[in-house]
């Protein structure tokens, strides 16, 4: 019976494999070959000349600034969605009046709202605010799309704590700000992780909010420089493909170092 | 506890704790406030709860996007009624949230639970399957557009070898919405993987170990002990993926554009072509709220498809 199983799951990982590995071949070999190469060669054999000249392009064009942008628009968004989210969360879990209740059904309430159904009056608001065209203006909308998820999984964390922790601290005379530092702050870690994983992927793979709420090149994030690159140099494949390799490093960089944090965060906050 | 089931449970919450007899120090009475909802109450309230009041008043006007909107009363919404795009943008975001989901959840499922055994080969195999979430959703739809280029891409290169006519998969009314749930497929069963590798790792092993002495084959457990045990996991994944096909325009914008013709014209697309491209922000105000309808019934359907409320304690017998 066992034997039996092994035989069509081992095809089907084979098949996914080839899906999975087939595109990511596709854009590292395209990114190394010669633009022309690309053209006469077609897309699937192996380069016989690597060059190095698509990235150099990619460059010029002005990648690092954009992957700059993205790099602020990240890290600004994951630490307001949890300097919001956070103290809401607890706010949440130990104050039952009903006016905190309410405040957390208005928040699931915001998990069905569509951010895209929004973008007309965000971005009237944030021309009358005067923020068009800034970084900012990317942040704040998108860390406000981010809290009703934030603040769902960071009340499901901050509910598994012991009722008597918080009661034994109390007792001790600490005021909320002190519980809030030295209980709250260190037990809801994993679900910190899993919101700032979350939150910031949102971040970084934004396209709408920066499409619709910044103009010029020196505000332009990753996503969209990807885009531009390929409305304007559209037969500039491997160009592209460079460019697309560029902004997968980060991400790489991050995976390789906090490896160990991802798998547990999001075992934690999507566990069971 | 899950995310699933901390959405799924406010009804059956624990109650209200209050304190404890004797206890009634003026510490203890002074439960964190509103001051600590407040800022995320406020950038809440200003950029997702006044754009709906915004996004209603405005769908009552004509707006360019400059200068002020102008008082038009019902009549964007009478244009609503007979625009034909709706009704097809309404069934194609329906179709593909809903191709999306049978799709990504049953192989993120078995992908998840394969990759959560502890062989040494099976965590190899992984960090390729992974390899997708290091690429950003527009870094995915710019190479799947050229990857599926029929003169220079992979078709082109297939189709030689075999000697057939290359296809073009994104130029084709009748399948481009395949490639985009394909593309879509790809951009985020690893996310899901993930998410289902580390619950399904948390199975107690016993639990196994009982149905093998049972005499349960391997896809008997697969139904008997895994799927019950993953089942605020596979909650907490579909509510996921739910919100996250409302980003699904963001790749159609950038993989196909809508179309051939509007055949991947979906209702968030049509809505924003026709504020930002159109400039007429006050009828693409009228379809927003049509959009937050649609997307709040999608919710409501999934919370009940998925039987929130049969749900009970994942550890009994242990």
């Amino acid at each position: 019976m066992r034997g039996r199983a092994r035989v069509p799951a081992a095809v089907a990982l084979v098949l996914w494999l080839l899906v999975v590995a087939i595109p990511v071949y596709f854009i590292v070999v395209t990114s190394l070959r010669p633009a022309d190469a690309y053209l006469s060669h077609g897309a699937l054999p192996v380069p016989t000349d690597l060059s190095l000249d698509n990235y150099g392009r990619a460059l010029r064009l002005g990648f690092s600034g954009f992957l700059r942008n993205s790099a602020i628009v990240t890290v600004a968004t994951i630490a307001l969605t949890l300097g919001a989210a956070l103290p809401a969360a607890y706010a949440i879990v130990r104050n039952r009046s009903r006016l905190v209740r309410a405040g957390l059904s208005v928040f699931l309430f915001g998990l069905a709202i569509p951010a895209q159904a929004v973008i007309v009056p965000v971005y009237l608001i944030i021309t009358r605010l005067k923020l068009y065209d800034s970084l900012t203006a990317i942040v704040l909308p998108t860390a406000a799309f981010s809290l009703p998820l934030a603040i769902v999984v960071l009340t499901s964390s901050l509910r598994d704590i012991p009722d008597e922790l918080y009661q034994s601290m109390e007792l001790d005379g600490a005021g909320n700000g002190r519980v809030f530092l030295r209980l709250v702050l260190p037990l809801s870690r994993p679900g910190l992780i899993t919101v700032g994983i979350v939150s910031g992927l949102n971040a970084w793979n934004g396209i709408l909010f920066p499409l619709v709420l910044t103009q010029s090149s020196r505000w332009r994030v990753l996503p969209l420089g990807l885009w531009n690159f390929q409305g304007q140099h559209g037969t500039d494949v491997p160009g592209l493909m460079a460019a697309v390799v560029l902004s997968a490093l980060p991400m790489l960089a991050l995976y390789l170092f906090g490896r160990r944090h991802l798998l547990r965060g999001l075992a934690a906050g999507f566990g069971r | 506890m899950s995310t699933g089931s901390a959405i799924l449970s406010r009804g059956s919450r624990r109650r209200d704790r209050s304190p404890a007899g004797g206890v009634g120090s003026a510490a203890y009475r002074q439960r964190p406030g509103l001051g600590w909802l407040a800022p995320a109450a406020v950038l809440f309230a200003v950029f997702a709860l006044l754009p709906i009041v915004v996004v209603a008043y405005l769908s009552l006007t004509e707006w360019n996007g400059l200068g002020a909107p102008h008082w038009a009363g019902l009549a964007n919404w009478r244009t609503l009624l007979h625009d034909s795009e709706i009704p097809h943008g309404i069934r194609i975001t329906v179709l593909l949230t809903v191709v999306s989901w049978l799709v990504q959840t049953p192989l993120a499922l078995l992908l998840g639970v394969w990759s959560a055994g502890p062989q040494r080969h099976r965590a190899v195999l992984s960090a390729v399957f992974f390899l997708p979430l290091l690429l950003s959703l527009a870094a995915i739809a710019l190479s799947w557009q050229a990857l599926l280029d029929p003169n220079f891409g992979v078709p082109a290169a297939l189709a030689s070898a075999l000697h057939v006519p290359a296809p073009n998969l994104l130029g084709d009314p009748h399948r481009a919405l395949y490639v985009v749930v394909a593309v879509l497929a790809w951009q985020w069963v690893p996310f899901h993987t993930l998410i289902y590798q580390g619950a399904a790792r948390q199975i107690p092993t016993q639990l196994y170990e009982a149905a093998a002495l049972d005499g349960a084959t391997r896809a008997r457990q697969f139904v008997s002990v895994t799927l019950p045990q993953l089942r605020h996991t596979i909650v907490a994944s579909s509510v996921l993926m739910i919100i996250g096909s409302l980003t699904y325009f963001e790749t159609i914008l950038l993989l196909t554009g809508g179309g051939p013709g509007d055949a991947t014209e979906v209702l968030p697309l049509h809505m924003y072509r026709t504020g930002f491209v159109g400039f007429d922000m006050g009828y693409a105000s009228a379809l927003a709220l049509l959009l937050v309808v649609v997307g709040a019934g999608l919710s409501v359907l999934i919370v009940r498809a998925s039987g929130f409320a049969r749900m009970d304690s994942d550890r009994e017998g242990l």
